[in-house]
């Protein structure tokens, strides 16, 4: 054996390329092969739309020398006739870990959190790693990389997949004949990024989602700096990113949303990302297309749920349902927007499913031409190798498919996948075609033999008449086999024959049941029968309307801006003017334009609001809905994230607020550490996407925090500074002393260190950005205000601000707004004299008050939160109307735009049935900027029509596994509602 | 270690000096009291305008009309309200102080199932949270330990006392059942991938749950000997004089949860929670179970249901002539004072306002077995209610003037009214 296995070697590397050219060679003598290869009389698709009949492929060398309809073929040509044939070039992936062993995650949960990094020498990050290389951990995989194989892939495009910055990436060619000098293509083909962090760090920052896109984003200005000049260390991390900038970049999005945000960071410092999508960019297309971006998708559709338990089947969202109906639509909804894209077996479980999954798009209305280019062209060029890859023109290696026909046809047979020259069988291409009818002599008796299904493994049927009788055909080489049981008789006879070169039938020695052996003749007598099945193929799958937003209450279509006349309302202004009775408002162009008594409506909608309360929508000041993360818990300021990066306009949320009146809100970050992250204000405009629901010129705000939340008290945390309230201040004078320095140096026009925490904490001392901070006690309220005094600015808002009663007083003075809880209380130590006259005492005191919810059930019920400062506190109902309304609009710079019932004012406007600090009353229409997104009326027909889909879909699932197709188990969507002190 | 110890003691006093907050108990009804001009919402569905209540001794010996008799003090209460004083069922007041605070939770016993152990002597009744109750006309409460598959036994009590054994009304009143998911959800916090997905230990859960209640049975067909504390405290759940309280959503584990108590012996079952009870009404029915159904001011479980869905149930249930009581089981005690609101929120969905207030008070003390005494505005009854100003059922108007519980005349001062005072005062001065 020991010598065998290098003999094997040689043979197997007789025609290695030149390269190896000055390697010695003992074990035999040198010699060359300069012979060419030509493919002829084939069906060449030398790119997916430059297709040669008859044409001919010449390969030398591992390399196409020419292409096309006339090629001279040279006398030392290796001649193989493909009459019938098709030649392709074969796939690219241009995503897959390949080779490459995936990272371990770090064991030991519960520890404490880790905040530093565990390597020193490079970024400050554990989960930056652009300077790892792939390919120093790459090995050939053989087994994987004939499963490619079989798949048509000729070339991998690999990487380590974990990290957020991951290095460089091996693009290796799946030839098993030859070396790693030959196969890898580029050692540093690309280099790779995600939002998820490494497994193999326990380094907490980021947390969150946003933390993960401001890290990118400081990790380029860094970047920046230090090419410079400007550090005096070592950081072979920026090095790397640095030496790196001419490669592709690949970063894994995953979803259509994190698409658009990876976009964004692409824009932001011109990468030029190429975007490996999530297969639900169909959801979002016009926004996909806006982007611009060159995209690497998946063809992971979803499985069917078993829904054969209606119990069960409740827990499937309709969201997931449809997830399930739509995306195979997927690559054919880019395709036709003319997104650029290539394709990619990632998130398969196999490359093997990738042709039953690209056949399901086809069927769904793919393109063929379009598919053949995502797998070849469109990779090559995404990865900057069109002169060597994707096509077969001249000078490109001779990587390339030999088919029975249409690649993408189901009867199509793969017979070869040759890789730079290399020739690897999948199918022997010589093999007879046997498919057909035939009359089958054996024992005296005459059988009718049907022969069907692929070529190389077909299936017999054996009939007499309309008995069927249980066989069993296979077939290699020229050998085909076929058993079968004649049940009448209770014989089984085996059969065995050579299918002859020429001539039609076959006829070979069977053996008889009882032992002895004789003769048989299968009779050709034509070709198939044509089945219904090829209709059956053909028929377009029913696929269920995409909505805004694409889940359940979504809307068919956008809802409209009109013009609307509320007549003879119980108007609540949330001015001076208090409660009008009898008054008419009339809404045009989104603006509230009159209020009035008999107004002319002038071609608005009239609604009769007789015995109707109508009042400007609710404001909630503190929200976490909406939103896909809410703190940013790996550091003790994290002023660089925001959360309008992380905007979710699909939260039911939304429309469940809008059901109780909500207009606006805030979305705070959460309370993980003293500075926040900055908040996104949004209206609620279910339906539209994250970028129409921001405020535009959204006035800026940050979320701070003080308290047992960012002191860590309630929890495993003894790590992070700090742990008292004594450590909370001195952590504000730090952040602002430097934020000084900086923006200093900044304006002296000095080069600096671009740094976003740093750019937004000069913002709020420039009085650009205001500050809503999370507090309970009144130690901390009064040392935050002192704090901001001694550095000149203000605080805009206290949030919670459960003892602002206490220093209401100082808090007048000092100017700061609170927006509080109603009557929460007793949760935690901190609130142990929170109290529900809170909000009255304040206002008593000249501190302009409001109530918030800071949780996704209490803000769809604000309306009766702010009733109850009636009942604690005797507030009035005028002003403890404003508690939701204009109170929260002036705390966030909004009150010049909504908030009250004003001429030129925006029209967010709510009709209720009843007064509206009524426990009893409901809102029974809901407008921002003059377009309903709720109405009481139109919400029961979406229920009805939630029902019916639900029900379709359930059908069609429950079809779909009678029909054999695959389905996974039912899986209810976990969803975090947020809270200040949820971590993610 | 000395610093350490200095540090719990700082807390213990800080925590202990804070918990001084309790209003003095009540003496005894010394004289008969008829409140007159009220509206009286009896708490059975029905009123009574411009009522005369009179009550001597701790209980109701006359309710009517303008005619009826006054006897001793009259409180005049002309354009105002007399409810029944509100109950509030399933809740740990007065074993948790401050949620966050390890020291003041008493609720969660380690263990499965353990019947054996016993709310009532751990209950604070002193509690700042219990009293904070009482201004909203929140009176009396189950008192209900947590976790676990059986929780253990609640008692009743009433929420103006010295102690505990003052305070109970009604001594070890049930058994609390915790019934397992169909479903389970992925503790994606561990690595395990997100979501509901069916719970493969469903059946081998409910087996085990079984085999308690057929041990439990059994050893009460026996000697008793040696005791078993976990089965004996089970008994009662046999031959009736303890009820099963299942806390249970589903419509698959209502029905499950159900049949197997039946099956047991359990003689009262009542189920706590029923999201999806709306589904399984007729089976509700036929096995007489009332629901003390989980409160309105919840988000909807799916995105799919109703934004409504949970404001709308108690009615759906209610219409359906299933017995109804409202509990907050799964929010934060001090949440209970908004009982009274939970109700309300119904009546927004079209339920008689009368019919809202028994969701409260006559329903809840039928399901709990204190009717005789309690939840209603009757003659015999205790005298346990209290005057409003208005609407007690709306946030706005429930504005108490005075509160009895056994004819005791309670404070409404709490340790909040207090701090309000107080910085008002600190107000007034500048």
């Amino acid at each position: 054996m020991k010598k065998l296995l290098p003999l094997f070697l040689l043979l197997i590397s007789a025609c290695t390329l030149h390269s190896q050219d000055y390697f010695p060679k003992n074990e035999g003598l040198k010699e060359e092969n300069t012979n060419f290869m030509a493919f002829t009389n084939a069906t060449i698709y030398v790119t997916p739309t430059e297709v040669v009949k008859n044409g001919t492929l010449l390969v030398r060398d591992g390399k196409v020398v020419a292409s096309g309809r006339s090629v001279n073929i040279p006398a030392n040509a290796v001649q193989i006739d493909l009459k019938g044939k098709h030649i392709y070039p074969s796939f690219i992936d241009p995503y897959t870990d390949f080779g490459v062993e995936k990272p371990k995650r770090e064991s030991g949960q519960g520890r404490s959190p880790q905040y530093e990094p565990s390597r020193s020498g490079f970024y400050w990050n554990d989960h930056i790693m652009p300077e790892k290389a792939a390919v120093e951990k790459f090995e050939y995989d053989k087994k994987k990389a004939e499963d490619y194989r079989k798949a048509g892939f000729g070339v991998l495009n690999t990487h380590i997949m974990d990290g957020i910055a991951r290095g460089t990436g091996v693009l290796v060619a799946l030839n098993d004949s030859d070396d790693e000098a030959v196969r890898i293509l580029d050692d540093a083909s690309a280099q790779f990024f995600s939002f998820d962090k490494s497994v193999t760090s326990r380094q907490s920052y980021p947390t969150s989602l946003m933390g993960a896109m401001a890290l990118l984003r400081q990790l380029h200005h860094d970047a920046n700096w230090y090419e410079k000049g400007n550090v005096s260390t070592k950081d072979r991390s920026l090095e790397a990113l640095i030496a790196s900038r001419n490669l592709p970049s690949i970063i894994e999005a995953g979803s259509k949303d994190n698409n658009l945000r990876a976009d964004k960071i692409s824009d932001a410092f011109n990468l030029n990302y190429i975007i490996v999508g999530g297969g639900d960019e169909y959801e979002l297309i016009d926004e996909i297309k806006a982007t611009n971006a060159r995209y690497i998708i998946p063809l992971d559709f979803p499985d069917a749920y078993d829904v054969s338990d209606p119990y069960a089947a409740d827990y499937v969202s309709l969201q997931d349902m449809r997830a399930w109906n739509q995306a195979p639509t997927n690559p054919k909804s880019l395709a036709d927007k003319g997104v650029t894209f290539a394709l990619t077996t990632f998130k398969l479980k196999s490359p093997s499913e990738f042709d039953s999954k690209l056949k399901k798009a086809f069927q769904y209305g793919y393109d063929k031409t379009k598919a053949l280019e995502a797998l070849t062209t469109i990779p090559a060029e995404l990865l900057g190798k069109s002169e060597e890859l994707g096509s077969l023109k001249p000078g490109r290696y001779a990587n390339f498919l030999i088919t029975s026909g249409d690649i993408f046809d189901k009867e199509t047979t793969l017979y070869e996948n040759w890789v730079q020259g290399k020739k690897h069988i999948l199918a022997d291409m010589n093999q007879k075609d046997i498919r057909g009818e035939y009359s089958l002599n054996v024992g005296g008796k005459t059988y009718d033999l049907s022969v069907s299904g692929e070529l190389a493994s077909p299936k017999a049927e054996v009939k007499i008449g309309d008995t069927k009788y249980p066989s069993k055909m296979s077939y290699s080489d020229k050998w085909v086999s076929l058993s079968f049981t004649d049940e009448a008789g209770n014989h089984t006879y085996t059969s065995t024959a050579m299918v002859p070169e020429s001539g039609s039938g076959f006829s070979g020695k069977v053996m008889l049941p009882g032992g002895s052996e004789t003769g048989f003749t299968a009779v050709y007598k034509g070709p198939m029968a044509e089945k219904d099945s090829e209709e059956e193929q053909d028929h377009t799958p029913e696929v269920v309307p995409v909505t805004y937003p694409n889940v359940g209450y979504g809307y068919r279509t956008k809802p409209r801006q009109q013009n609307v006349l509320f007549k003879n309302a119980t108007v609540w202004t949330s001015e001076d003017s208090g409660v009008l009775p009898n008054t008419d408002v009339l809404v045009k162009n989104g603006k509230i334009e009159k209020i009035g008594k008999n107004l002319s409506a002038g071609g608005a909608t009239v609604i009769d609001a007789t015995g109707k309360h109508l009042t400007a929508g609710i404001i909630d000041e503190h929200s976490h809905i909406a939103a896909l993360s809410i703190n940013e818990a790996g550091q003790n300021s994290s002023a660089e994230v925001s959360i309008e990066d992380v905007v979710d306009p699909e939260d039911v949320g939304i429309y469940r607020n809008l059901a109780g009146g909500v207009t606006s809100i805030q979305i705070l970050h959460g309370s993980a550490n003293p500075i926040g992250g900055r908040s996104a204000i949004i209206k609620l405009k279910w339906g539209e996407n994250a970028d129409e629901l921001i405020y535009d010129d959204s006035p800026k705000f940050i979320k701070f925090a003080l308290g047992e939340n960012v002191k860590q008290s309630n929890w495993e945390s003894y790590s992070r500074f700090p742990q008292t309230r004594m450590g909370v201040e001195q952590l504000y004078v730090n952040y602002f002393n430097r934020a000084k320095d900086y923006d200093a140096k900044k304006k002296s026009g000095q080069p600096y260190r671009y740094d976003e925490e740093m750019e937004v904490l000069a913002e709020i001392l420039n009085g650009e950005r205001f500050i809503s901070c999370h507090s309970y006690v009144q130690s901390e309220i009064n040392m935050l205000m002192k704090v901001a005094e001694s550095f000149g600015f203000r605080v805009n808002t206290f949030t919670h601000i459960l003892e602002g009663y206490k220093v209401a007083d100082k808090m007048a003075e000092h100017g700061v707004g609170g927006s509080t809880f109603s009557d929460w209380w007793a949760y935690k130590f901190e609130v142990n004299d929170a109290i529900p006259y809170n909000a009255a005492i304040m206002a008593s005191q000249g501190v302009t008050v409001a109530i918030n919810s800071d949780d996704g059930e209490m803000s769809r019920r604000l309306n009766q939160e702010a009733a109850k400062s009636v009942k604690y506190g005797g507030m009035s109902e005028e002003e403890a109307w404003k508690l939701v309304t204009i109170n929260p609009a002036k705390l966030l710079h909004l009150d010049d735009r909504t908030g009250s019932i004003k001429e030129g004012k925006d029209a967010d406007l709510v009709l209720w049935n009843d007064h509206p600090l009524s426990v009893y009353a409901l809102a029974e229409k809901t407008m921002i900027d003059g377009t309903f997104y709720f109405d009481i009326e139109k919400d029961k027909a979406m229920r009805q029509q939630v029902q019916t889909e639900r029900a379709k879909l359930i059908n069609m699932m429950l079809s779909e596994k009678s029909n054999g197709g695959k389905t996974r188990a039912p899986k209810g969507k976990d969803k975090i509602h947020f809270e200040c002190e949820t971590i993610n | 270690m000395n610093n350490l110890k200095k540090l719990i003691l700082a807390i213990l006093i800080s925590v202990g000096s804070q918990s001084f907050g309790q209003q003095t108990p009540a003496p005894e009804q010394a004289g008969p009291i008829t409140i007159t001009g009220a509206t009286a919402h009896i708490g059975n569905g029905s009123v009574i305008e411009n009522s005369v209540i009179v009550f001597e001794a701790g209980k109701i010996t006359a309710i009517g009309g303008p005619g009826t008799a006054t006897k001793g003090r009259v409180i005049e209460a002309s354009g105002k309200h007399v409810y029944p004083g509100f109950i509030a069922p399933a809740k740990s007041l007065g074993l948790v102080e401050v949620n966050a605070v390890r020291a003041s939770n008493d609720q969660d016993e380690l263990g499965k199932y353990i019947p054996n152990i016993r709310s009532l002597i751990a209950y604070n009744a002193e509690s700042k949270v219990v009293e904070s109750m009482r201004p909203n006309g929140v009176l009396l409460g189950q008192i209900t330990p947590q976790g676990g598959r059986i929780s253990g036994t609640s008692s009743i009590v009433q929420f103006d006392a010295w102690n505990w054994e003052d305070a109970a009304v009604k001594v070890d009143d049930g058994i609390h059942l915790n019934w397992p998911n169909s479903f389970s959800r992925g503790r994606w916090w561990l690595g395990e991938e997100r979501g509901w997905k069916p719970n493969k230990e469903y059946t081998q859960e409910q087996d085990e749950l079984r085999m308690f209640l057929a041990n439990a049975k059994a050893y009460g067909s026996g000697a008793g000997e040696p005791e078993n504390q976990a089965f004996k405290a089970s008994q009662g759940l046999f031959d009736g004089s303890k009820r099963l309280y299942i806390s249970a959503q589903g419509e698959k584990e209502i029905i499950d949860a159900v049949t197997l108590a039946k099956e047991a012996g359990v003689k009262n079952i009542v189920l706590v929670g029923g999201y999806e009870a709306y589904k399984v009404i007729p089976f509700l029915k036929q096995h007489n179970v009332p629901v003390l159904v989980r409160h309105t001011h919840a988000l909807p479980f799916r995105d799919d249901n109703d934004y409504d869905q949970s404001y709308k149930l108690p009615k759906l249930l209610m219409d359906a002539g299933i017995l109804v009581g409202l509990q907050n089981a799964d929010m934060s005690n001090f949440q209970t004072r908004n009982l009274p609101f939970y109700a309300g929120q119904v009546v927004g969905q079209g339920m008689d306002k009368e019919a809202a207030l028994q969701l409260i008070t006559g329903n809840t003390a039928k399901i709990l077995g204190i009717d005789d005494m309690y939840g209603t505005l009757e003659t015999g009854k205790s005298a346990t209610l209290f005057i409003s100003e208005g609407d007690a059922l709306d946030m706005r108007t429930n504005i108490l003037s005075s509160a009895f519980i056994d004819g005791r005349e309670i404070s409404l001062e709490t340790h909040q009214t207090e701090l309000w005072q107080r910085y008002m005062e600190k107000y007034d001065r500048q």
